[in-house]
């Protein structure tokens, strides 16, 4: 271990209490009982669609598509879980189909 | 005759039962993206109890990569605190969704908001709580199960260490199925569409201008303010969807 018992703690102590703030911040901000304004139910109920548009791009931010092989393994595999997941809409089915294909098309093809 | 109690326990059991398929995905990528931090973590010569005590207390994906580089002589806790508060700073935004629903859940709501990983306030989106189970235990059995494979996968990791007997590069990309996924549900509601429209926009926009260490903040602001400046077109068309 490159710092003591005490240390390693703390960090953990550290990192998890600052992680565990960020969540918490929206409900100090509108305790149980306060009347939660116009403005943030709206928020509330158009944010989600747009954050899970957000994560799609977190995911994918590493992607190069200047260089080979130009993001198409990405691509591919992103496609073939939408149009499996519009045709048969079974989560577990688009999910692993996409996965295993990636990891295919990565390890053996590009 | 049942007890209170015993309806209580059978209501629990129904609620898992009915969350865990909802779950799975999240299970397959949290099983490996927890083992790579496992590996990470063993590297750096803490054994899968720390590993596993860290997926306990902290409980965030990139949280926790990022903090793997903290266990270095040299490094101050201020440091730790802002590096984590800007890289989390997206799960502000989370909770302002939840509040209500968060609010019904009595000693369980602190659970749930120190749980709010991106993958579960996901799925928490596309979920229909079937009509015998109790929201409150529904939601709950999504946390408490999604944290369990984080914790379990963090373990194996640092148990395993290097040695798998295959190739799981590219397995990671189960994270990015599951949020395509999610996306591809919310867009079949067409009252989402523009929202998920601006956050595919904002996300690449920034991630062009920014670079891929520092665009989540830019993007979160960015949704946000074109979100409330569209108000009035998007909730007209929610209208218009609602008398339609």
């Amino acid at each position: 271990m490159p710092v003591s018992v005490g240390r390693s703690f703390a960090i953990i102590a550290a990192v998890g209490g600052t992680v565990f703030f960020t969540r918490l911040i929206p409900f100090l901000f509108f305790p149980k009982g306060k009347e939660i304004p116009p403005m943030i139910q709206y928020l509330g109920k158009v944010l989600p669609p747009a954050v899970i548009g957000m994560l799609v791009i977190y995911c994918l931010k590493s992607v190069n598509v200047l260089a080979a092989p130009f993001g198409l393994p990405e691509l591919i595999a992103v496609a073939v879980v939408i149009l499996l997941h519009v045709w048969k809409r079974n989560n577990l089915l688009s999910i692993g189909t996409g996965t295993v294909l990636y990891m295919f098309l990565i390890q053996a093809v590009f | 005759m049942k007890t209170r109690l015993d309806e209580k326990k059978g209501s629990y059991i129904r609620a898992f039962r009915a969350a865990f398929p909802y779950t799975i995905p999240v299970l397959t990528g949290y099983l490996f993206i927890g083992m790579a931090f496992g590996v990470m973590i063993q590297e750096k010569g803490y054994n899968f109890l720390w590993a596993m005590l860290m997926s306990l207390l902290i409980y965030a994906g990139s949280g926790q990569y990022l903090a793997v580089n903290f266990f270095a002589p040299g490094v101050s806790l201020w440091h730790v605190i802002f590096m984590e508060f800007m890289l989390n700073i997206r799960h502000i935004f989370y909770g302002l969704s939840l509040l209500e629903r968060f609010s019904k859940m009595g000693k369980k709501r602190l659970y749930m908001i120190f749980s709010l990983t991106d993958e579960t306030y996901s799925l928490f989106f596309v979920t229909k709580v079937p009509p015998d189970v109790r929201e409150d235990q529904f939601l709950f059995a999504i946390a408490l199960l999604d944290q369990s494979y984080w914790i379990i996968g963090s373990g194996i990791g640092a148990l395993l260490g290097n040695v798998l007997p295959f190739s799981t590069e590219g397995i990671d990309f189960a994270m990015t199925a599951l949020f395509v996924v999610i996306m591809t549900e919310q867009w079949m509601d067409s009252q989402n569409r523009k929202s998920v429209i601006i956050g595919l926009l904002c996300g690449l926009f920034c991630l062009i201008i920014f670079g891929a260490d520092n665009f989540i903040l830019p993007t979160m602001i960015c949704i946000m303010v074109i979100l409330l400046a569209g108000k009035r077109v998007l909730t007209e068309q929610e209208v218009n969807h609602n008398a339609g």
